[in-house]
């Protein structure tokens, strides 16, 4: 199948202005036809590409920008704190270690889901979702243990401009595993209801790229955040 | 194994010569990535803990580097962006690129990196 | 509702008529094809259009009444009309009104109607995000102005510098209703763009390449990407300044460590790609309007499409040159300075292809027409400008005074307005099915440019005689020597402002005297301008499935290619054939080429059903905003109709049920394709 879209357009940009510098004017581009599947009788599309999976990576390309944002005013302000209310006194590593496990897995079953979403195995693609969002609200029952261990230890969100912007930079990205979870369990039920009109795999497939994203963003808050001393 | 019926993929509408069909990792193999990923972030966690010494300027870019590795593991393997269609990659490396360039720079005018 | 004929030939289902009662999850579907409901839970891309063009306008008369008594205030010396602080609303909310709720807006409304029919679509790829992106928009404008009404409109500026609009110096709750309003239009801003994005890359007619495009769906295109990565870094300087006045933080207090200047790095990383969305999209209308009117092909359009793209590149690279007198250091400053000139140069790569298309063209001075020539005219004044600002140490005299007002006027009035207006009388006809008066139009174009220079010209003079931005009053004593110093100029200025006003009320005048009752305008023809493009290949206005058939497109201009044929190039007496020549002939007129394409009738039309969800889904948004200024419940309250609303859109079927996608998702002729046209969203 052809490939890339943006060499195709550059290629025949350039074939465009290079035939008027030869003053050519027939320009037959093959216009990569891409859309000669009329025996369908009108299902078009120009990349043959699902509408749905194109729109969710956009967002997530748009959540880069968002993320990054929280994590740069994060980093710009993480030595503005007390001199005992700061990150060397108040991480526990071990336990966020072993929330990022948890987080991790949770991405292993969401993959299984996806491939048993794949293959039409309906009983284990619900088992593995189901899995994935116990994980997932496993690590939010850790971020909210931490922060209320925090909290308890003197770091509320107002009390520094480092507790605010770590409280807003984690809060976010629980409120979009909160999210996600909820849409785990909601593919669920409507799995089980036979509520999921159109494709099922895909339906899974784009809970999947969500929650991923929503893992690979821990990745970074983790070790930017929390591995790396003042 | 995902197999032909798999609709979530993006063939091209050229069905007859569809051999770049979907293929991507096996279940086997996205659980070795995942015991991987786990040693890398084990890792992590040990160099955080390890005092490096004189050798200081290796902190930084070992950390770094794991959690780059897993950042794209994760996007290229478990978010499949390596056997997709290029585009998806495309538009999503574009945000990436593009919050990484600029939140750099504005970083940069608040003398973030002059250490 | 959906509209299914199977042909005769598919034994294996019959497709079950959608009725109101068979289809729905939890609440029953509108299905009404007239009235007041047949636009309110409309997804059809070009009623939702019209819309955003109603609800633009609307909000373009209310930002132009509050520069009116701007202006007012400033036409004198110790002006009495406005006191200092709604002085600081004023100018704020006009700022806010005009960039969030009118231009924004307009181009969206055009977006929204011309880029399926241009790229030979029935509609978005998802038309029922497109409702809730025009529903939110509407209840987001409205949320804003209702501040008016409840303690003061914002007063902080439109760019709302912290720690200046925390809630020490900006007690009122006007900036809380601005930032929860932008959050609240931003959200639209943000679904837009994806779905567009995603229309444009998936969904063009057989043959159209992205290279044989219309160059509006192109620049309209760009502009969706700008605001997909741009909107994200506003909501969180949005969410930023929202703790800090609701919650305490102290992100932008200084006696806490803050920085100020994070505030403006995250505003102006939006800000700055947020010009460029103001005003490709009138780029790419005068792109399309200038070729009509010369009868000549756009000059260099690859070169125009990837200046656009270079434009939206380099756009994020130039933000700090809004910050060029904050303390940044030279070095920042240098660098930012050098890409701002270098911005210079893909603009100046458009005012030359518009330029040439017209060179040697048969020109017809309409007022579409007259609008694209004014914006070529105006836009460079205020491009020109805009290079001073470039070279920093001039800009650190410029800087917060009206030179720069006068600037940024003439780029957006006189580039992204001007454009509009060009895309009103040109697509009129196809729109409406009438033409706007072209006397009253002519009237109406001269009125605003006069006007407009008049208005923003002297700007650039008081500006550098020193008169401050937002400074509420001018007295005699500090209006300068001569004849020509400040009150003078002011006062030309306000002279301005009420002529522009006017030009603008024969906008509206002309629509009233098209299509009031008993008007005399008869119908429009189906090509009144011998246009080019694919959206002219319908009825005006357009059926509500748009094409008769998907169009099959050969050409760039494919309009154009079938009607005109090139006849020379045959070969002489040797056996020669001289391939320059060129000898358009027109083999047929563009209702002959409508009649063809409507003979050839897809037997098989869907169209995606209404629904009430976005409509609800938008409204939950403003009462979780209230809940955020005044009472706490109505947060929950509001995300509780926003869940509620989410989960009704998710289980409300696709129109009737899936045997309406043909061929069904897992029938036996499905090959494994996944087209999903007409999504379920």
């Amino acid at each position: 199948m052809s490939d890339s879209l943006i060499s195709e357009t550059v290629k025949d940009a350039v074939d465009i202005v290079k035939d008027h510098a030869d003053d050519e004017h027939v320009h037959e581009v093959d216009a990569g036809d891409h859309g000669h599947d009329d025996h369908h009788g009108g299902h078009h599309t120009s990349l043959g590409l699902s509408n749905t999976k194109l729109a969710m990576w956009l967002f997530l390309g748009s959540e880069c920008l968002l993320f990054g944002g929280l994590i740069s005013t994060y980093m710009l302000y993480r030595n503005r704190h007390s001199e005992n209310l700061g990150p060397d006194q108040l991480w526990d590593i071990p336990f966020t270690s072993a929330s990022s496990f948890v987080l991790l897995t949770s991405s292993l079953t969401m993959v299984l889901a996806v491939s048993a979403a794949n293959r039409k195995d309906l009983r284990n693609t619900k088992i593995y979702l189901g899995v994935t969002s116990l994980l997932g609200g496993l690590f939010l029952a850790g971020q909210i243990y931490e922060f209320t261990t925090f909290y308890r230890e003197g770091l509320g969100f107002t009390t520094s401009l480092f507790s605010s912007s770590f409280f807003t930079l984690t809060g976010f990205h629980g409120a979009h595993v909160a999210i996600g979870i909820t849409m785990l369990v909601a593919t669920i039920g409507m799995l089980q209801k036979d509520k999921i009109s159109g494709d099922k795999a895909e339906a899974v497939e784009m809970v999947g790229l969500y929650w991923h994203f929503v893992d690979v963003v821990w990745i970074i808050i983790f070790t930017l955040v929390y591995l790396i001393p003042a | 194994m995902t197999d032909t019926l798999d609709t979530s993929s993006d063939h091209g509408i050229d069905e007859a010569h569809d051999e770049h069909a979907h293929h991507g990792p096996t279940d086997k193999q996205f659980i070795t990535l995942f015991f991987i990923l786990a040693a890398v972030t084990a890792a992590e966690v040990a160099v955080s803990y390890i005092d490096f010494g004189s050798a200081d300027w290796l902190f930084l870019p070992l950390l770094l580097g794991m959690m780059v590795f897993k950042f794209f593991a994760v996007v290229l393997y478990f978010m499949h962006i390596k056997f997709d269609h290029s585009l998806f990659g495309r538009l999503f490396y574009i945000g990436l690129v593009l919050a990484a360039f600029v939140y750099a720079a504005a970083l940069s005018t608040f003398q973030f990196f002059a250490g | 509702m959906a509209i299914i004929e199977r042909p005769a030939e598919t034994p294996e289902y019959v497709a079950p008529v959608p009725t109101a009662s068979g289809t729905y999850g939890y609440l029953r579907r509108p299905v009404e094809t007239e009235g007041w409901r047949s636009w309110a839970f409309t997804v059809d891309h070009k009623k939702i259009g019209i819309m955003y063009g109603v609800v633009a306008m609307f909000f373009f008369i209310v930002g132009g009444l509050e520069a009116g008594l701007i202006r007012l205030q400033l036409a004198g010396p110790d002006g009495t009309i406005l006191s200092a602080d709604k002085y600081n609303q004023m100018f704020t909310m006009h700022a806010t009104t005009m960039v969030f709720l009118f231009v924004m807006p307009m181009a969206a409304a055009f977006a929204n109607y011309f880029i399926p029919l241009q790229i030979g679509a029935r509609d978005v790829a998802f038309p029922r995000l497109n409702a809730l992106s025009l529903w939110v928009f509407v209840f987001g404008g409205v949320f804003l102005n209702t501040s008016w009404f409840l303690g003061g409109g914002a007063d902080g500026g439109w760019f709302m510098y912290a720690p200046n609009s925390s809630v020490p110096f900006s007690p009122s709750n006007g900036v809380d209703f601005w930032t929860l309003g932008l959050q609240i239009t931003g959200i639209a801003s943000l679904v837009g763009a994806v779905n567009l994005i995603t229309t444009v890359l998936n969904m063009r007619a057989p043959g159209m390449s992205m290279m044989k495009m219309p160059i509006f769906t192109w620049m309209a295109f760009v502009t969706q990407m700008l605001l997909l990565f741009a909107m994200p870094v506003i909501t969180v300087a949005l969410f930023l300044l929202m703790f800090q006045r609701s919650f305490g933080a102290t992100f932008f207090s200084v006696e806490a460590g803050a920085d100020p200047l994070l505030w403006q790095h995250l505003f102006w990383i939006f800000g700055h790609p947020e010009v460029y969305i103001i005003v490709l999209p009138s780029f790419g209308i005068i792109s399309e309007v200038l070729p009509v009117f010369s009868k000549k092909p756009l000059f260099g359009y690859p070169f125009v499409v990837f200046s656009g793209a270079a434009i939206g590149f380099v756009g994020w690279g130039v933000w700090a040159h809004h910050m060029f007198a904050s303390g940044l250091g030279p070095i920042s400053v240098a660098v930012f300075s050098v890409a701002t000139m270098a911005i210079a140069v893909p603009t100046g790569v458009k005012i030359i292809n518009w330029t040439l298309t017209m060179w040697g063209g048969k020109l017809t001075f309409t007022t579409a027409m007259l609008f694209a020539v004014g914006l070529i005219v105006q836009f460079t004044v205020g491009g020109l400008s805009g290079v001073t600002h470039a070279v920093a140490p001039s800009d650190t005299q410029q800087t917060d005074t009206y030179y720069i007002v006068a600037h940024f006027h003439y780029v957006i009035f006189g580039g992204g307005v001007l454009g509009l207006f060009a895309g009103f009388y040109y697509w009129w006809p196809k729109v409406f099915g009438k033409l706007l008066s072209e006397t009253w139009g002519k009237w109406n174009f001269w009125l605003m440019i006069v006007g407009m220079n008049l208005t923003f010209g002297p700007m650039h003079i008081i500006g550098l005689q020193g008169q401050p931005r937002r400074m509420y009053v001018w007295t005699e004593a500090r209006a300068g020597e001569g004849f020509f110093n400040l009150g003078f100029w002011n006062l030309v200025a306000t002279i301005g402002t009420f002529i522009l006003g006017v030009g603008i009320l024969l906008f509206l005048i002309n629509v009233w005297v098209t299509h009031r009752p008993g008007s005399k305008t008869g119908k429009a023809p189906v090509d009144p301008w011998d246009a080019r493009s694919l959206e002219w290949i319908t009825s005006s206005p357009p059926k509500e499935y748009n094409f008769a058939r998907t169009p099959t497109v050969a050409h760039l201009d494919e309009f154009f290619h079938r009607k005109y044929e090139n006849q020379a190039g045959e070969s002489d007496a040797d056996g020669h054939t001289d391939h320059t020549a060129h000898n358009y002939v027109q083999v047929r007129t563009g209702e002959e080429v409508i009649q063809i394409e409507e003979d050839h009738a897809d037997p098989n039309i869907h169209l995606p059903a209404p629904s009430y969800w976005p409509m609800v889904l938008a409204a939950a948004l403003p009462v979780m905003a209230y809940g955020v200024i005044y009472n706490t419940l109505l947060i929950i309250v509001g995300a509780a109709i926003a869940v509620m609303a989410m989960f009704g859109w998710a289980l409300e079927p696709a129109d009737a049920d899936a045997s309406d996608f043909d061929p069904k998702p897992d029938g036996p002729d499905n090959g494994g394709e996944t087209s999903k046209e007409l999504a379920n969203v």
